[in-house]
């Protein structure tokens, strides 16, 4: 196991070397990614991972909870049972499958209807012309795809609640409501806390669905309607056509720092589960 | 439920049966949104998928552009190669590792190498397909089945070895306790006494973890690569069908997009069986579904 990772972090470390050596610390500020002028900065593919990942959680984060509030504390016993299992199943989905279904089936209806709606408002950030994917889809397929961890570790936070509490909220004469606001939440916070982490780390890894409907452009990203990539999507998209070593090598390190940021979350996220659920 | 307080007035009891109600509401809400792309996904793809589906399509190559028709086959038998592959390098090391874990992972050593397990599978998989490349096929010049199957296996490994040891930790002490009295080898009673015991929970461990690599795309991309012919040969690029999903749906060809949707059901359909396989295994060794 420590050999699988050690191996991980060392060969891409090799592969990434020339870059390392030839940008320096300037690689994750730079904008410019023109593999054909060996220039390679990290920055539009920085922020569109961060655009993409905020937007999939503040979506997701709601929804996820409210379904697990919903399970956990007010659902009959069977329902629970019969509405956890597709939630659980809908982890089960291959990516690419994700991503087919965000291109022909997500992507067109967000074109036609959605985005002319965000763009009459006239905000900067719904600037530019509709064209389905970009970053906007890109966020809504991760949304999709990190609801189940959401709601399932948010689940499991909120059934590591002692019963007590409930009961003792009830007889003080609360409501279902004012005993979960105040009663079972703040308990299962740091729980909460770390479903939320581990969440945003799959969003930040998720690799062939982003791939599929953010339209896989290397410029900096300039709305939410416009196309862009992630540190995922662009390695996919370009490693087996890189034209020169060091553009493959400017890849490996796109991957080291994405690497680096989903390895530090996962484990934030697994010590505080851990010491909510113990 | 709703008792009221000392000197509460109707009006704020009601505002507080209200706002329950109205939370109550929208946590079911939550459940319904959350569902509904599912419901979709399985839809479009089973609705879709059916039209692309026949014998043909199974069995056959891909046509050249141009030509319409021709099928998936080469991604299905790649499939196979490449899982079978990481199914071989991965099911040993992973059940191994469960089973230490199991026996004498109460140390540190333990719990760092559970540590490090639950770091591993937050690695995204497009990074570990970089790292293969750069360990197997930039030295040998070549893609290839093998390369994909070693990518597959390292994201397999964590998965396997966390359930290998929690089917294990189910099989009760006393059982390895008199192997050992019995004089049997520690090494021996854990294998033949415990593993055996536990050989349905290890069943369901490997059925799902094979049934995540199954669906896998982003680490093959530069390992197995793709290939648009018939290939068993595990030291030459090989086709999947999770690549082929990919490369048919961001085609601008119609065709290919509509057999992109027949891959994605026959992919569906295989997780969805060895999701089933791995229920199966646990239930027919404890009954009861403890």
């Amino acid at each position: 196991m420590a050999a699988a990772l050690g191996l991980v972090v060392a060969e891409s470390w090799k592969l990434a070397l020339p870059a390392l050596h030839r940008f320096g610390a300037a690689f994750v500020v730079s904008a410019a990614w023109d593999p054909t002028q060996d220039s390679f900065g990290a920055l539009p593919f920085l922020l569109g991972t961060l655009v993409t990942s905020a937007e999939a959680m503040a979506l997701a984060l709601p929804v996820g909870l409210g379904a697990a509030i919903f399970l956990s504390e007010m659902a009959p016993p069977r329902l629970r049972a019969f509405v956890r299992f597709p939630i659980e199943m809908l982890a089960a989905i291959p990516s690419v499958v994700v991503g087919l279904w965000g291109l022909f089936v997500l992507a067109p209806p967000l074109r036609d209807h959605v985005e002319p709606l965000f763009a009459r408002t006239g905000l900067p950030i719904f600037a530019g012309t509709p064209v389905g994917v970009g970053l906007l889809a890109a966020g809504l397929v991760l949304a999709v795809m990190v609801l189940p961890t959401v709601t399932s570790l948010s689940l499991e936070a909120l059934t590591a609640v002692p019963r007590a509490q409930r009961e003792g909220f009830y007889a003080l004469g609360a409501t279902r409501w004012e005993t979960v606001r105040r009663g079972v939440l703040p308990a299962a916070r740091s729980g909460l806390f770390g479903a939320a982490v581990l969440a945003l780390g799959r969003a930040l890894g998720e690799t062939m669905a982003v791939a599929m409907v953010v339209g896989n452009s290397p410029d900096m990203p300039r709305s939410l309607l416009s196309t862009g990539s992630t540190l995922a999507s662009v390695i996919a998209n370009e490693f087996t056509e890189a034209v020169s070593d060091l553009h493959q090598a400017a890849l490996a390190e796109l991957g080291l720092l994405l690497l680096g940021v989903t390895l530090l979350l996962s484990i934030a996220g697994r010590l505080l589960m851990r010491r909510a659920v113990r | 439920m709703t008792a009221a307080p000392p000197r509460a007035s109707p009006f704020r009891r009601r505002r507080r049966a209200f706002v329950d109600s109205a939370m109550t509401w929208l946590c079911g809400a939550c459940i319904a949104i959350a569902l509904l792309p599912l419901a979709s996904l399985l839809f479009m793809v089973v609705a879709r998928g059916a039209g692309a589906m026949s014998w043909t399509f199974l069995t056959h190559l891909p046509k050249p552009v141009g030509e319409t028709g021709g099928g998936v086959g080469n991604g299905l038998v790649g499939s196979a190669l490449i899982l079978g592959v990481a199914a071989v390098i991965a099911l040993p090391a992973g059940v191994g590792a469960g089973l230490y874990l199991a026996a004498r992972g109460d140390g540190a050593t333990g719990r760092a190498v559970r540590f490090l397990a639950e770091v591993l599978s937050g690695a995204p998989s497009v990074v570990v397909g970089i790292a293969v490349y750069a360990l197997l096929v930039r030295p040998m010049h070549r893609f290839s089945a093998v390369a994909g199957g070693l990518a597959l296996a390292i994201l397999m490994l964590p998965m396997l070895a966390r359930a290998t040891e929690e089917a294990v930790r189910m099989v009760p002490r006393d059982l390895f306790e008199a192997s050992l009295a019995l004089g049997v080898a520690e090494w021996r009673s854990s294998l033949w006494v415990v593993a055996r015991t536990a050989l349905g929970g290890i069943t369901t461990a490997g059925c799902l973890a094979l049934a995540r690599a199954a669906g896998e795309t982003a680490p093959l991309l530069f390992t197995a690569l793709g290939n648009a012919f018939w290939n068993v040969r595990p030291d030459q690029p090989t086709a999947s069908l999770p690549v082929q999903i990919f490369d048919y749906a961001v085609s601008p060809y119609p065709d290919w997009q509509r057999q992109a949707w027949g891959a994605a059901l026959v992919l569906l359909l295989l997780v969805a069986v060895l999701n089933a396989v791995a229920r199966i295994a646990t239930r027919a060794r404890l009954p009861g579904g403890a």
